[in-house]
């Protein structure tokens, strides 16, 4: 495998890993290359001075765009507890700074350390010393957030990468907020050895999440609409290759010939063959910005080149363009291996799915999930969890009462969760001012057999129960 | 039967879970000879259950018949005999994922209590992972042990007797995460700190008061925990109804259709029942339910860096 040679740690940043970047609460994906600019809350830098160091190390730009390492943030001046009791005479008169916007940038372009330039805004602050210590607090806290640009580099992980996205791009990702998201991993019984279907237009990051929680045992078939699975957040998480080996995905389109047993393999050079403008369209694409994990150049590139060109590219900063070009351009014999490759997966998801025996069923698409549910559900083996997720109420509605009428289902139960947020200081806690208004709603269940089945049958021997499904239809 | 593994045909020695209807449903030790009743009637292990696909309807001696469903963490949650408060699957689902837990982590809990929570970690980090969690009631401790063996998780998890506040998780460097669900939460930080890898992990801390959130969010700043949240997540549960609301009668006006609502902007026409002096309209609708949970507890959450 080509992946990026391993450092001696998996707790040391690699060239080639993939990072995550944190000022505060804002986080930004990146991979980690050499020589290339990030730009990151307003400011250039370069990760190279960072590969080396333990996931966790916070670093400060500096001019010329270089991090140093921070070690421990210092808290300020803690000899100086002059203040007052309350603000009768605080006057906003918009003069109680002395220093003006100019000086401050003079300060700047100086290049002067950001905990001096804070620190100066307090000497030259004519009410600091008689604001409370409270609101002394706050007001150094406001500024260290402007001018000292403390960024941590951290692993990737769903935790990370589902915050990052909800805040950043929620809309890729269907508003699917990152405690429903956690819902829906428990409520799925997602773990090691699992045989589950994924359905999901959450620009791979629900997949990614599913595949971390089951770190590389079991098997996922993803099933996707269109011209292949996107894939854009999936590659933030830098999984290893083994975990893309359990992995395989499935077009939506074809799901109807897989229940009613007409899927062959004699429809796949068709198949192949309307790919084939994709892959093209990837090389063509000289966009490096998405084209980057060689780890998981096989399955990943052609989805993640229907990502690019949208915005979020902007976000997601990737591996330089020259690595990758030789790569992109591939040989002849490159591309047919790839299209093998794409073939014996698919016939792996086929074989998955005609067993009609999946572990669970996640769905969380744009789309409207009754007719993708009534139909996924069939693949699934009695006594598993299933869960849908979608980002309003209503179609959840409609979507339970046919589910109630065609059976096979019990435990239903349509819920969503609220998620708030606390500020804990001392003699200060309360909850935070503002809350997220929605992070979409759940339809969870159980299957079981059918009740239109002949209970009496205790003998389920695989064809007997191929039978029943055909009855059924 | 595993928790961490599914199969398919209901086996001697499995926890099964009889499933009788909506909400209602306890877990049942399938045993050759046994039997177990219901409002349905008895269910015979021999015969009923043994041998047969999890899923399946079970036809009781009354006539009547239940579901009999794969136990899950989540299906033990709602099932098991309380020893102590539990965590229910919603603070479970946040803390497993804030955690960063999965295959092949390393956990400290404690105290165990009732093992509702524990499940659910050992399901989500077997099968390479480790819980190590500490209870320092010795009947409570020996409860779960029992119940790890039988849900043949016995080989993931140690449990050891001991006062975390004083003597710790009885491990060193080796965890991923920690969490913590005592009474006194600041207590532990220190040791939790100590268990956690030199590399640094995430902890979090469950606590009903917000008082014991302020202590422990300051003993955790005083150990160099850094990313120090705290939230709270609350489950709301619709029931999915079908609702007539009347229209009013507005009385007529001459020349006019007489109700005022316009039949074109109704969603389902069929829904209006025409003829009958009181009209009505009919829509789905997500009732919240009467009461709910409006709180468990907080969740604070941290990560502790190399240094």
């Amino acid at each position: 495998m080509e992946a990026s040679p391993r450092s001696p740690s998996p707790h040391v940043i690699c060239e080639g890993d993939w990072a995550v970047l944190k000022r505060d609460d804002v986080f930004k994906a990146v991979a980690v290359v050499k020589r290339r600019k990030i730009v990151f809350e307003k400011q250039w830098f370069c990760l190279d001075n960072a590969i080396g160091h333990v996931y966790g190390t916070s670093f400060e730009v500096t001019s010329g765009g270089s991090l140093q390492p921070k070690r421990t943030l210092e808290e300020m001046n803690p000899e100086t507890k002059e203040a007052g009791t309350d603000n009768r005479n605080i006057i906003d008169d918009g003069k109680s700074q002395k220093l003006t916007h100019d000086d401050i940038k003079a300060l700047k372009d100086k290049g002067i350390k950001g905990e001096e330039i804070v620190q100066q805004l307090i000497e030259n602050s004519t009410t600091f010393r008689d604001k409370t210590e409270f609101a002394q607090d706050k007001y150094i806290k406001k500024k260290k957030r402007k001018y000292e640009a403390v960024i941590t580099i951290i692993k990737p992980s769903t935790r990370i990468l589902s915050t990052m996205y909800y805040a950043r791009e929620p809309g890729k990702i269907n508003y699917l907020r990152y405690d429903t998201l956690a819902q829906m991993l428990t409520w799925g019984n997602v773990h090691a050895g699992n045989k589950m279907i994924v359905m999901e237009t959450c620009a791979g990051l629900v997949l990614g999440a599913v595949m971390e929680r089951m770190g590389g045992y079991g098997s996922i078939v993803q099933i996707y609409p269109g011209e292949g699975p996107v894939r854009a957040a999936t590659s933030c998480f830098g999984f290893p290759k083994t975990f893309f080996d359990t992995l395989s995905e499935f077009p939506l389109s074809k799901l109807a010939s897989i229940l009613s047993g007409t899927f062959s393999l004699t429809s796949l050079p068709s198949e192949s063959e309307e790919k084939t403008p994709v892959a093209k369209d990837k090389n063509g694409s000289g966009d490096d910005k998405e084209l980057s994990i060689p780890e998981v150049d096989m399955e990943c590139s052609p989805k993640v080149a229907m990502e690019s060109g949208q915005p979020e590219d902007q976000e997601i900063a990737g591996f330089a363009s020259d690595a990758l070009d030789d790569k992109a351009k591939g040989t002849t014999y490159d591309k047919q291996k790839k299209q093998e490759e794409k073939k014996r997966k698919l016939i792996a998801a086929a074989a998955l799915l005609k067993n009609k025996d999946a572990d669970g069923l996640i769905v969380s698409s744009r789309f409207h999930p009754t007719s993708l549910l009534l139909l996924l559900l069939e693949l699934v083996a009695p006594s598993r969890p299933f869960v849908v997720y979608c980002q309003f109420k209503e179609p959840l509605l409609e979507c339970y009462a046919k589910l109630r009428e065609k059976g096979g289902v019990i435990n239903l139960r349509l819920s969503e969760t609220w998620l708030r947020n606390y500020q804990i200081l001392p003699d200060r806690s309360h909850p935070k001012l503002i809350m997220s208004g929605g992070g979409g709603y759940l339809l969870t269940g159980i299957t079981v057999k059918n009740e239109s089945i002949n209970t009496s049958d205790c003998l389920d021997e695989p064809s007997s129960k191929k039978r029943k499904l055909q009855e059924h239809h | 039967m595993s928790f961490i593994e599914y199969g398919d045909m209901i086996k001697e020695g499995d926890t099964a879970v009889v499933f009788l209807g909506h909400e209602s449903m306890f877990p049942v030790k399938v045993q050759h000879g046994g039997k177990t009743q219901t409002k349905y009637g008895v269910i015979r292990h021999s015969t009923d259950l043994i041998g047969k696909k999890y899923g399946s309807k079970v036809t009781c001696s009354k006539g009547g018949w239940v579901y009999i469903l794969y136990p899950t963490p989540e299906l033990w949650t709602l099932n098991l005999r309380h020893r102590t408060q539990i965590l229910y699957s919603t603070d479970i689902s946040l803390i497993t994922m804030m955690l960063e837990l999965k295959p092949g982590s390393i956990v400290c809990e404690s105290g165990t209590g009732s093992a509702s929570l524990s499940h659910a970690i050992i399901r989500t980090i077997a099968p390479t992972g480790h819980l190590y969690t500490v209870e320092f009631h010795q009947q409570r401790a020996e409860k779960a042990v029992e119940e790890f063996e039988e849900h043949k998780v016995g080989h993931l998890v140690t449990v050891k007797t001991q006062d975390v506040c004083k003597n710790g998780f009885g491990v060193t460097n080796i965890a991923d995460a920690v969490f913590l669900d005592i009474p006194s939460p600041w207590e532990a930080v220190g040791h939790a700190k100590l268990a956690l890898k030199h590399e640094g992990g995430r902890i979090c801390s469950f606590s009903p008061c917000i008082e014991q959130v302020q202590r422990t969010c300051l003993a955790l700043e005083e150990h160099g925990f850094t990313e120090i949240t705290t939230s709270e997540i609350l489950l709301r549960v619709y029931n999915v109804r079908t609702i007539s609301l009347q229209i009013p009668d507005l009385g007529k006006a001459d020349g006019n259709s007489s109700t005022g609502v316009d039949g074109g902007n109704l969603s389902n026409e069929g829904a209006l029942c025409p003829n009958l002096q009181q009209e009505t309209i009919q829509f789905k609708s997500g009732v919240p339910l009467k009461e709910m949970v409006g709180h468990t507890g907080y969740l604070t959450f941290a990560t502790k860096n190399l240094f």
